[in-house]
């Protein structure tokens, strides 16, 4: 690579940096960050309610409901974040002025994306942040024999993998609602990317469709969707962690693996749109 | 020239902050004068009975996408509170249609809810009205469990445990905790338990080292005091069977049953009137030579216990 263009790639990313920045200041601004006081909120006195109500499996169902609300959490920061990053823009009309400033419109795409994944990176530190607070506090009010009997220590470090996952999965659903959100309207945008989600849980039974159809074209075309559509029940790891379920850094590094391209082709995907749409 | 003041795009409220503040408390005060009124007036709305919407465990798990967990969570809270609802109830013709599918969801959403199904085998066991007495259900439930976590040597001796105890089937018993001691990392004792089992079934000894291991080996605070309480009512079941003696003893003497505490008191054939484990009096049923345990007792019902085999020498 030249010198220029070293420098020239530099100078890009910092534009994209400029705008990921103001993605993130714009989701302060909208006062998104408060989500994380009614997550602490519902930890806290989940912390509390449960003790009373399960029987002794109140650090289980903890761990549960952190990690379902902060995949729910994030998710709802994912689409609804996620599908205004540029629909917003072209509806406001302040596209016009911000494609007069020297940020191209790659960039801008990618700038915009960062963004709101610097949020949800912030968003999801914090939520794993109150978790293991709470479940610190959890495990030294309780006494060591009954610790002894637990499947695994309230803070165990391996549900670090469950939040990793979550994460990249919700990096892949803010893909998604990019993409949607550059070929058409918000609202058109969150029920195709919350369409998408519902149906990347379901992916697994596309693969197998010849079980259940007799015709071998619809189970070709069924396979066909299974390797075109998100599929996202692998990156759910939350059951496996809490019942101490080894998850393999194997496993862990292809599904990234799998996550990483996939939002790299939506990323291409949605600057090949927004490249070629006319905002005359 | 006198420059005219621009108008300000702000509007203040008429009120004030404080009118503004008091407003909102008057406000929130009639909706929750309104509804005490309501509650005072009209009978809380309630349906007839608790309702299972969706009843296919492999649906509900489709339909939790990525939240199978919390929801088994959930079952598992609505499976604790029916049971501890419906006990306390005081409908006499109580059920507990919904404790034995509320477990079932519960451990189909989460096949590995370890707790579900050693608890939920205890609720489905209690014989009726402190449970829906079905035996048949709560083995079942750790069958389940013992297919999703063939390692877990608890649930084949919880299985023994309830032929023994419930089902009094002391064979069926014996081949559940030698089984147990099969699979790797059980305790020792299960093979000499399935021994005992086949030898001693129905004796109280025999169930006392049961409730015993169950005590010592529970991984549960719940679960632990479960044991201790049905050892608690061992110790009543004694006590009791030496106050039956106390009682003879007196009618050999005197020709009658005795009528009073004082009257076993006097003649030294008990020391002071007896408590039960828990700190409670026995009841002494006049002129039948009957104890009884109170029912203000923490230990109150005291179960049935199993027939005891016939002796072999007989």
């Amino acid at each position: 690579m030249t010198e220029s263009a070293s420098g020239g790639f530099v100078a890009s990313l910092r534009v994209v940096g400029h705008v990921a920045v103001h993605v993130f200041k714009e989701s302060v601004r909208d006062r998104i960050l408060y989500n994380l006081v009614i997550f602490a909120v519902l930890l806290i006195a989940g912390s509390y309610l449960m003790g009373q109500i399960t029987a002794g499996q109140d650090v289980k169902i903890i761990k549960d409901l952190g990690l379902a609300a902060t995949s729910l959490f994030g998710l709802f920061i994912a689409v609804f974040l996620g599908i205004g990053l540029v629909s917003k823009e072209v509806q406001r009309r302040s596209i016009y002025s911000l494609l007069a400033k020297p940020v191209t419109r790659p960039q801008f795409v990618l700038g915009k994306y960062a963004g709101l994944v610097l949020t949800l990176a912030v968003n999801v530190a914090v939520m794993i942040a109150a978790h293991y607070s709470v479940l610190g506090v959890m495990s030294w009010l309780e006494s060591p024999e009954f610790r002894a009997g637990w499947e695994a220590p309230a803070t165990d470090p391996a549900m670090l993998k469950a939040f990793f996952l979550i994460f990249v999965q919700l990096m892949l659903i803010t893909a998604v609602a990019l993409f949607f959100s550059t070929v058409s309207s918000a609202a058109l945008a969150a029920a195709l990317t919350i369409g998408l989600y519902i149906v990347g849980h379901f992916n697994a039974d596309l693969r197998n469709f010849e079980t259940v159809v007799d015709s071998p074209a619809a189970a070709a075309l069924a396979r066909g969707f299974y390797y075109v559509l998100p599929n996202l029940a692998p990156f759910d790891v939350k059951t496996a962690v809490v019942h101490a379920q080894p998850v393999p850094w194997g496993y862990i590094a292809l599904t990234t693996a799998y996550g990483v391209a996939y939002v790299a082709a939506l990323l291409l995907a949605s600057i090949v749109v927004f490249s070629r749409r006319d905002f005359k | 020239m006198p420059t005219e003041k621009a108008p300000s795009a702000r509007v203040s409220p008429p009120l004030g902050g404080l009118g503004l503040a008091l407003a909102i408390a008057v406000l929130l005060g009639g909706a929750l004068a309104a509804q005490t009124a309501r509650d005072n007036r009209y009978a809380a709305w309630e349906t007839e009975s608790e309702l299972l919407y969706v009843q296919s465990g492999a649906a509900l798990t489709r339909l939790g996408l990525a939240f199978d967990d919390l929801l088994a969570d959930l079952y598992w809270i609505r499976a604790v509170q029916h049971y501890g609802s419906t006990k306390i109830a005081d409908e006499a013709d109580r059920t507990y249609d919904l404790l034995y599918p509320f477990l079932d969801l519960a451990t189909t959403l989460d096949p590995r809810f370890k707790i579900a199904y050693r608890f939920g085998a205890i609720f489905l066991t209690e014989a009726y009205p402190d449970g829906p007495g079905r035996p048949e259900q709560a083995i079942a439930l750790l069958e389940k469990g013992v297919e999703a976590m063939p390692e877990r040597w608890q649930y084949l001796m919880d299985i023994g445990f309830i032929h023994y105890w419930w089902v009094h089937d002391y064979e069926a018993a014996a081949e559940w905790f030698r089984t147990a001691s099969e699979v790797d990392g059980a305790p020792w004792w299960l093979e000499p338990l399935a021994a005992t089992t086949l030898a001693q079934g129905g004796q109280r000894g025999g169930s006392r080292l049961l409730w015993q291991q169950l005590f010592e080996t529970s991984d549960n605070e719940w679960l632990q005091a479960e044991a201790g309480r049905r050892l608690l009512q061992l110790d009543a079941l004694d006590a009791l069977d030496q106050l039956g003696l106390a009682a003879q003893a007196y009618r050999d003497r005197t020709g009658d049953w005795p009528r009073t505490w004082a009257q076993l008191i006097d003649i030294g054939l008990v020391p002071f009137e007896p408590l039960d484990p828990t700190g409670t009096g026995y009841i002494l049923v006049p002129g039948t030579g009957e104890f009884e345990l109170s029912s203000d007792s923490l230990l109150f019902p005291l179960p049935s216990e199993p027939e005891a085999l016939p002796d072999p020498a007989s």
